[in-house]
């Protein structure tokens, strides 16, 4: 007897139930919002400006041009130095990132030729590894660049002007575009899978705790309704929560789309059900609040972030663990999201991982009408 | 006999792992147009009995048939004819009265005008008219108990099945649902009032007595006292304490029961055998008098009755430095959590050896005086003194002065009672040969050799029972907090718990003890009853009863009474 007016009126109590529960719209809606600014503020770290100091030891037109170079990459804000002392205080005290010192016989040796052993020496703080690398590759391929000019203004042919470059170091300058890529995913991955996986797991656990899924019984409530009336508020919620992630990405960090809206949605739909049936599944198995968050986090939460790909990359794992992501829905979303993100909507690669959630999702949901039970035992 | 509106026959439900069936070999009749209590210590099997009417769980073996269906197969049909109000009555705590109603009425198919009438004539009945858009959370625990009621009520059911309805609620509220019930039979509804508490079974026309998964007894209480009818005595013996009183007259073989109550000792002599209490040792100027039975006596001479009322504890004890005086003081005492006082200027004076109860109902503001006189938590004003320390000052000083066992099991149930024993030990600061002494004198006092490599959590209840006592005298305290004893507890049980409890307050120990049990308060010497977060009145459990009494009722219960100096405060 599946009469749509009581599953309307079990809805619209999980409805109130949320409205109501400040930790659920906080946990929901605040915490995109937060989470969103950590990593965005990650990024603003990579691509902010660069304070480096400079000291000019040399003073020959070489090292002028050396110091123009730094100048003239984006990205570099160049303090002058006086002393060595002097900018390792400043080091020190967190007001530049590092400084290049330009030894004095920088104009004779490279007015010579291609020269071994070190002309310039680039201190970073290795305090902070990122900021330091940054830093180093920064340095490396402005030196490139001068260098290449060097010879280029001695004439040197196109063949050494090409083998003064070292084109790895260029491969330094992406680290921004990295942390970009995974921004939507990375938070939305994480967002999902804690409003549909670990939420859900832990509503329908309060349910059985506080004796009100038995009185649910009682009153003869279907699996459909029981499973539907759950399904229905959460995933709204979660697409709430996934529509805060898009609105930030683009309007507060400015992350171009290449692919259409509709998509986007579409994968994010297909993850949260998936997400929201791990949840699901999870509190049919369990009834107490504390075991449900302990799976929850152990089976959702943990492998989403680990080996869905956003935080290591999946193909530098060893092949079991390779084999192990496979079953991983956030691994699916991950690739699609990114390929919606970044390449457009490449059909080709996106039906690939719809299917994978999808299919996740209807497992997922199967298993939990299967294990639905209309008794208490 | 007309039809039985449910008949079990040879009922059996198992669960995996469990020792014992949870319901073993029931077969039972239960009629229309009654309140029929079932009765039972905890895990007697009360609510397995109840889900299985309901249809929200199958029987191992037997037959069921509830209003002529089988709730295995016909639950569907079986459903708009049952209202069942489970144990935390069902109510979800963030949505109002009104949605709760509106959720279960949409539940159960109840709409149009109907539902409204509905909802007008429940909401009267249960005097909830005003609190419509009140969350369900916000209600004291009687209104949430007669929202719970009007909920299982939507539809109109034939036959209502309670799940400890009257569990901690204050008694004012108690007696409400009393009458609601007893109104709703007499419009034709039949109920079935699952409860721990004895008394009430006083009140229900049948009684279903369940003890470990077998039914002991079934048919009108009235049966049951006539069991014993002319065999319950009250002794008065002015000359010692009841305590005393209690173990030399248990010393009589023709004693089959004792209890402490007020200042006598309520005792069942043996079926044909005379009590000659002044051949023990008592004065031979006390009173003996037979009193009318109780549900409870009747229960015990079911049961074979008790061993007698020596405590191997008490025997077993170094009595604590004696002498007399103030145990616990306490002026003022107050502790309010934001705008709400749990505590509101409690004044007590606790004399040492003597056994003072808190009594009122869950919620009153009982644990939090209590925890305050622990040490647990620090009171927002007032001052206490708890063997002669001032909690403000040297709340850990006192704190190895005093044991204290805890509501429900509170030991750790994954480790043996060697374990535990030894983790309590150190827990209040014992060591060495002092430890070990101390582990092995309760290790025979309360018989624990055979048991004492077994997971504690495995343990019957009677044992836990004892393993929590132990823990709480292993470092020989001055004075013992009980908090809700033996609530739930068979009352075999309870009187080999307070059998130790009084031994050792004989030996000088003083006992503060908190209970919303009105049976259990009569163990005490004086009692304060707390309602509210106040203390409404102090006294001797006589007194008190005396103070209540009235034309209408000569002889008042302790509820009574509380009910009456309840409303005489307000």
């Amino acid at each position: 007897m599946n009469d749509p007016r009581r599953l309307f009126a079990l809805i619209e109590k999980e409805t109130l139930q949320i409205v109501r529960d400040p930790s659920t719209l906080l946990i929901s809606l605040l915490f995109p919002v937060v989470l969103m600014l950590v990593f965005g503020a990650g990024i603003s770290l990579d691509s902010s400006v660069v304070r480096l100091g400079v000291l000019n030891q040399d003073g020959s037109p070489a090292s002028v041009r050396l110091v123009d170079t730094f100048r003239n990459t984006p990205g570099f804000r160049l303090y002058d130095g006086r002393s060595v002392e002097e900018l390792g205080d400043r080091l020190r005290a967190g007001r530049i990132q590092g400084f290049v010192v330009i030894r004095s016989d920088l104009g004779r040796r490279a007015a010579t030729g291609p020269t071994s052993g070190p002309m310039i020496q680039v201190i970073t703080d290795g305090a902070e590894p990122n900021g330091a690398n940054f830093v180093a590759a920064y340095a490396q391929g402005a030196t490139a660049v001068w260098a290449a000019q060097e010879q280029a203004r001695r004439g040197a042919s196109p063949a050494a002007l090409r083998g003064s470059f070292s084109l790895e170091t260029r491969a330094w300058f992406n680290p921004s575009t990295k942390s970009r890529n995974s921004l939507l995913p990375g938070s939305v991955t994480i967002i999902m899978t804690v409003v549909g996986a670990l939420l859900t797991a832990l509503v329908v656990a309060r349910e059985w705790e506080r004796g009100t899924m038995e009185a649910l019984l009682a009153a003869g409530i279907s699996r459909v309704e029981l499973v539907v009336s759950k399904l229905v508020p959460y995933f709204v919620l979660g697409l709430l929560a996934f529509t805060i992630c898009i609105a930030m990405t683009h309007l507060l960090f400015e992350v171009p789309l290449r692919g259409s809206l509709l998509t986007l949605y579409f994968v994010g739909a297909a993850f949260l059900c998936s997400a929201l049936g791990t949840g699901l599944l999870i509190s049919t198995l369990l009834r107490t609040q504390y075991n449900a968050a302990q799976v929850a986090l152990n089976v959702a939460f943990l492998p989403g972030l680990m080996l869905s790909g956003f935080v290591f990359e999946i193909r530098s794992m060893p092949l079991p663990i390779q084999a192990v992501s496979a079953i991983i829905p956030a691994r699916y979303f991950v690739t699609a999201m990114q390929t919606v993100a970044q390449a457009g909507d490449v059909w080709s690669v996106l039906s690939r991982s719809l299917f994978g959630l999808t299919l996740a999702a209807v497992g997922f949901l199967g298993l939990t009408l299967l294990n639905t039970k209309r008794r208490l035992e | 006999m007309t039809d039985a509106l449910v008949r079990l026959a040879s009922l059996e439900k198992a669960f995996p792992g469990a020792a014992r069936p949870a319901l073993d070999a029931v077969s039972l009749e239960i009629r229309p147009g009654i309140i029929t209590g079932l009765v039972g210590p905890d895990g007697a099997g009360k609510t397995t009995l109840l889900r299985i009417l309901a249809g929200l769980m199958l029987p191992t073996s037997g037959t069921v048939r509830v209003l002529g269906h089988d709730p295995g197969p016909d639950v569907a049909a079986l459903r708009p004819l049952i209202g069942y109000m489970p144990q935390k009555f069902g109510l979800y705590e963030d949505l109002t009265v009104q949605e709760n109603l509106e959720l279960y009425a949409e539940l159960k198919g109840l709409r149009g005008p109907a539902r409204s009438q509905a909802f007008a004539r429940l909401l009267e009945f249960t005097s909830l008219t005003r609190f419509t858009e009140r969350l369900a959370g916000k209600l004291s625990g009687g209104m949430k108990q007669k929202l719970g009621l009007a909920c299982t009520l939507l539809g109109t059911p034939k036959l209502l099945l309670l799940d400890e309805p009257g569990v901690g609620v204050d008694p004012v509220s108690r007696r409400e649902l009393w009458q609601m019930v007893h109104k709703l039979v007499g419009e034709g509804n039949s109920v079935v009032w699952s409860t721990a508490y004895l008394d009430e079974a006083e009140a229900c026309d049948d009684v279903i007595l369940l003890s470990e998964g077998r039914v002991l007894f079934s048919g009108p209480p009235r049966d049951l006292h006539a069991r014993v009818q002319d065999r319950v005595f009250l002794l008065r013996d002015d000359s010692a304490s009841p305590r005393v009183t209690l173990r030399k007259a248990r010393r009589d073989p023709a004693s089959l029961d004792g209890v402490v109550q007020g200042r006598s000792v309520r005792l069942i002599a043996r079926a044909g055998a005379t009590l000659h209490p002044e051949e023990h040792g008592i004065a031979s100027d006390a009173r003996l008098e037979t009193t009318s039975p109780r549900f409870e006596d009747g229960f015990i001479d079911l049961l074979g009755g008790v061993s007698g009322a020596e405590s191997a504890l008490a025997e077993a004890m170094t009595s604590p430095p004696r002498g007399d005086g103030v145990a616990i003081e306490t002026r003022g005492l107050t502790k309010a959590f934001g705008d709400f006082v749990a505590a509101d200027s409690i004044d007590i004076r606790v004399e040492r050896g003597e056994v003072f109860g808190l009594l009122g109902p869950n919620g009153a503001g009982k644990s939090t005086t209590f925890k305050m006189l622990c040490g647990l938590l620090a009171p927002t004003s007032g001052q206490a003194q708890v063997a002669g320390v001032d909690l403000r000052r040297g709340r850990s000083e006192a704190r190895q002065r005093l044991g204290y066992m805890a509501q429900k099991f509170s030991l750790y149930g994954h480790l043996t009672i060697a374990q535990n024993l030894d983790f309590f030990g150190g827990a209040y600061a014992l060591t060495g040969q002092a430890k070990k002494e101390a582990i092995a004198r309760l290790v025979r006092v309360f018989d624990f050799e055979p048991y004492l490599h077994a997971k504690s959590g495995e343990l019957p209840l009677g044992l836990k029972q004892r393993l929590a006592l132990a823990a709480a005298v292993l470092h020989g305290p001055e004075i013992l907090f009980l908090d809700e004893p033996t609530s739930g507890v068979d009352p075999l049980t309870r009187r080999e718990f307070w059998t130790h409890i009084n031994g050792i307050v004989e030996r000088g120990v003083t006992v503060l003890v908190t209970t919303h049990f009105m049976d259990e308060a009569e163990y005490c010497d004086r009692i304060a009853l707390i309602n509210q977060g106040k203390m409404v009145a102090v006294g001797t459990p006589d007194d008190l009863k005396a103070r209540a009494r009235t034309a209408e009722v000569p002889e008042p219960t302790m509820e009574e009474a509380f009910i009456a100096l309840v409303q005489g405060a307000a």
